[in-house]
This record gives C-alpha cells, sequence and structure tokens, in this order.
C-alpha cells in the first residue's frame, strides 16, 4: 500500500480504485501549506499526487496518467496491428494477419452498410473500427488479474497507483463518447446547416410556438447520447472491475482461495462476453447516433 | 474519479486515431477486400465461360464425327454401287461384245459360205457346160447361152 498503512480490505478496494494523477496543487493541499514538514511543494505546482485524497483535490487540472496511458498504448497497438495489415494488404492470398484483421473488417463494414443509410461519409467505418477494437481492448484489460500490474509497478517502479483499465475510468469513457458528440453536432450542422439543426431541437416534437419545452426535451435528448454512451461503458467494466477485485480479496485460506479461483474463473468467463458486448454495443450506438446526424427532417 | 483533463486527452486521442485508422488502415484494407472480391468473381466467371467452351467445343467435334462417319458411310455406299454398276458394265459390254464377236462369226461364216456357193455355182456352170458340149458335142456358145447358164447356177 502505498500509504504504508496496514492491509484492510477497505484500503486495498481504495488502492485499486485510485488513479495515478498528475496534476496541479493547489491551495488545499497539505503538502502546499506552510505547515507542511516534508516533500512540500509550492502552489501551482504541477507533481504526482500521492495520495486518493490530494488526487481528488487537484480537481480538473490534473490527468490519469495510468489510465490514459494505456489507453494510448492499447490505441497504438490497435493501429501498429492494423496498420501491418493494411502495408501487407494484398490482392492475393492473405497471410494469416491480414486475414484476422479482414474479418473484423468485413464484420464492421457490414454492421455499418446495415446501419448506416447515408453514402457518402468515409469516416463512419473507419470510426467504427477504431472504436471497436480500441474499447475492446480497454475492456480486455480486465481480464488481467487484479494485482499483476498495480504490484510490479508499484514494488518495482515505485510507482504509487496503477488502474489498468482504461474503460474503469469515467474520463477515457466520457472522452470517446465527447467526441462521438462531437461528430453528431458537426455532421447535424453540417448536412442540416445550424438553423436546420436548431430547428430540428426547437420545433419537435409540440408545435412552434412551445419552443422552450421542445428545446428542453431535445436539449436533454441530445446530451442524454453521449453521456450514456459513457457511463454504460463505465458503468459496466466498473462494476466487472470490482467484482474482480471483491473476488482477489477472498483468497488467504485454502477454501476461500479454492472458491475465489472457481469464482474469479467463472466471472472471467462471463466477462469475456461482457467486455465485447460492451465494445460493440458502444460502436453501434455511435454509428446510430451519426446516422440520425445525417438524417434530414421534412419540414412540417 | 473526478473529472479531470483526462476526459479532453482522451477525446483528442479519439480523433487523433479515427483519422489515422480512416487514412492509413481503412482504405488500404477495404480497397484490397473489394480488388480481391472482383479478382475471385472474376476468375469464376471465366472458369464458367471456359467449360461452357468446353461443352461447346465437345458438342462441335461430336457432330463433326458423326457427319464424317456418315460422309465416309456415304461414300462406302457410292462406292459400292459404282462397284456393283461397273460389274454390270462390264457384263454389258462383254454381253454386247460377245454377240458382237458372234455376229462377226456368223457374217464371216454366211460370207464364206457364200463364196463356197459362189464357187461352186460357177464350177457347176463350168462342169454343165462341159457336160452339155460333150453331150451335143458342139461347143456351147457360152455367150449365147449365158442367160441359160446363169438360171442354172441361181437355181443350185
Amino acid at each position: 500500500m502505498a500509504s504504508g498503512g496496514p492491509l484492510t480490505a477497505e484500503g486495498y478496494i481504495q488502492h485499486h480504485l485510485t488513479n495515478l494523477v498528475y496534476g496541479q496543487f493547489n491551495e488545499g493541499h497539505a503538502r502546499a501549506q506552510a505547515s507542511c514538514q516534508e516533500h512540500c511543494v509550492a502552489v501551482g505546482d504541477w507533481g504526482f499526487a500521492q495520495t486518493a485524497e490530494e488526487a481528488s483535490q487537484m480537481g480538473f487540472m490534473a490527468i490519469n496518467v495510468d489510465t490514459m496511458g494505456w489507453s494510448l498504448v492499447l490505441g497504438l497497438i490497435f493501429l501498429f496491428i492494423f496498420g501491418r495489415a493494411a502495408k501487407q494488404a494484398t490482392t492475393g492470398v492473405p497471410s494469416g494477419l491480414l486475414n484476422f484483421v479482414e474479418t473484423i473488417v468485413d464484420f464492421i463494414d457490414d454492421l455499418v452498410r446495415s446501419t448506416f443509410q447515408h453514402s457518402g461519409n468515409a469516416l463512419v467505418a473507419p470510426m467504427a473500427l477504431t472504436i471497436f477494437v480500441w474499447v475492446f481492448f480497454m475492456n480486455l484489460m480486465d481480464l488481467i488479474p487484479v494485482d499483476w500490474i498495480p504490484f510490479v509497478a508499484e514494488h518495482y517502479l515505485h510507482i504509487p497507483f496503477m488502474k489498468v483499465v482504461p474503460s474503469t475510468d469515467p474520463n477515457i469513457t466520457l472522452g470517446m463518447a465527447f467526441g462521438v458528440f462531437m461528430l453528431i453536432v458537426y455532421y447535424s450542422i453540417l448536412k442540416k446547416g445550424a438553423w436546420g439543426f436548431f430547428s430540428e431541437l426547437a420545433f419537435h416534437p409540440f408545435p412552434k410556438w412551445m419552443f422552450p419545452v421542445n428545446l428542453i426535451l431535445e436539449g436533454v435528448n441530445l446530451i442524454a447520447k453521449p453521456v450514456s454512451l459513457g457511463l454504460r461503458l463505465f458503468g459496466n467494466l466498473y462494476a466487472g472491475e470490482m467484482i474482480f477485485i471483491l473476488i482477489a480479496l477472498m483468497y488467504g485460506g485454502l477454501v476461500m482461495s479454492v472458491a475465489g479461483g472457481v469464482l474469479q474463473i467463472a466471472w472471467a468467463l462471463f466477462h469475456v462476453l461482457v467486455i465485447t458486448l460492451q465494445a460493440f454495443i458502444f460502436m453501434v450506438l455511435s454509428v446510430v447516433y451519426l446516422n440520425q446526424a445525417h438524417d434530414v427532417m421534412e419540414e412540417h | 474519479m473526478s473529472i479531470t483533463l483526462t476526459l479532453i486527452g482522451q477525446s483528442i486521442a479519439f480523433f487523433v486515431f479515427v483519422w489515422i485508422c480512416m487514412k492509413a488502415i481503412w482504405p488500404p484494407i477495404t480497397e484490397a477486400m473489394a480488388a480481391r472480391q472482383k479478382q475471385i468473381a472474376d476468375g469464376l466467371a471465366a472458369a464458367e465461360r471456359a467449360s461452357l467452351d468446353l461443352e461447346l467445343a465437345q458438342k462441335r467435334a461430336t457432330d463433326e464425327l458423326k457427319d464424317a462417319k456418315a460422309e465416309a458411310a456415304a461414300l462406302v455406299e457410292e462406292a459400292r454401287q459404282r462397284a456393283a454398276q461397273m460389274v454390270d458394265e462390264a457384263k454389258e459390254d462383254a454381253r454386247a461384245e460377245g454377240a458382237k464377236l458372234l455376229e462377226a462369226a456368223r457374217a464371216d461364216i454366211e460370207r464364206e459360205v457364200n463364196r463356197a456357193r459362189e464357187t461352186l455355182r460357177k464350177d457347176v456352170a463350168v462342169l454343165a457346160v462341159a457336160g452339155a458340149e460333150k453331150v451335143l458335142g458342139q461347143a456351147v456358145d457360152a455367150g449365147a447361152h449365158a442367160a441359160l447358164l446363169d438360171d442354172l447356177a441361181k437355181q443350185l
């Protein structure tokens, strides 16, 4: 434990749920105050938070280095694998890697073709591929036993916290959902014009004179898209990770260890389904939302 | 677990990755797949065409073979008929030739007979005259009795 305190269940869970945060210290931090004794910092300094409390005090001006880093690494792995396949792409006999990649690409292509009814958008299918594989990789980190990477990080690299599953961080899932949201707004305005987009929000479903009500209803509807997208993924993966942590707490004593092992395998097998499904849902909903953004409603 | 700059970082990463995927990954793979699909379709069509061609060629070959056989049969038949005809003609010719030879021989014989008869007649006339001379004791004037002698000779 980074705090050096006794190993309690609460502390263990808390430790697993804390990000490695690099951020700006402000007046609220104990280490930035005049009464500071050791490892003191100045207000406005940037540095790693040493405790969960410090991290939360940093507020917005902070980066979750662990989840962000893993997210980037996994994204780069995706680009690397698929980029190599793209370089090998041939009309001849495909290699094993190309075959595998083409299976996924074909699956995504079919899905986008059946879901996205507007032609001439070169972005949607690659976006769907990126989302699916990237989110899948991020979710896959959940299947790595919960203590492996944090243990190595803490004891050999002296990194106090290490959350390895990016999709259990709402910043990551909402960040992606926010990206999708920006695309929704961009294509809505591109296809319908700013006024068309506004009138779609303001003049439906009730008559025009009730436009404040319409605006609230449709506004909530619009905002709910990215929020639900991000929170669904986060919630599922966070809950899954939590269960893995709780199972990990069972170890100790023969009977409990065996029961824990069995439970962990069972939950991991079930989770294989969950992580694939969640990646798939995130992708499909993004495509559906972008399809809606392209729909130009007829005037009433 | 508060919302931090990470959210913006992830959004930027999202756009960058999607953009890279859109530019460098998606097009070559889908193009290669489409091209391969076309190649396979073309290959299959060509194979089908080839098998159709083969079938046609086989049919043509069978037809030609049948024609050739029929022609050969016709030729053989014609030759046979021709041979029979030739034999018939030859027989006919031979028969005609035989008849002609027979005729000629007959004519020859006739002529020989006539000639012999003529000679005989002359001999008879001479003998008759000689006999008559002997009987009458005087020369018979051949000129004066020519008509008589001829009449006699004709009766022989």
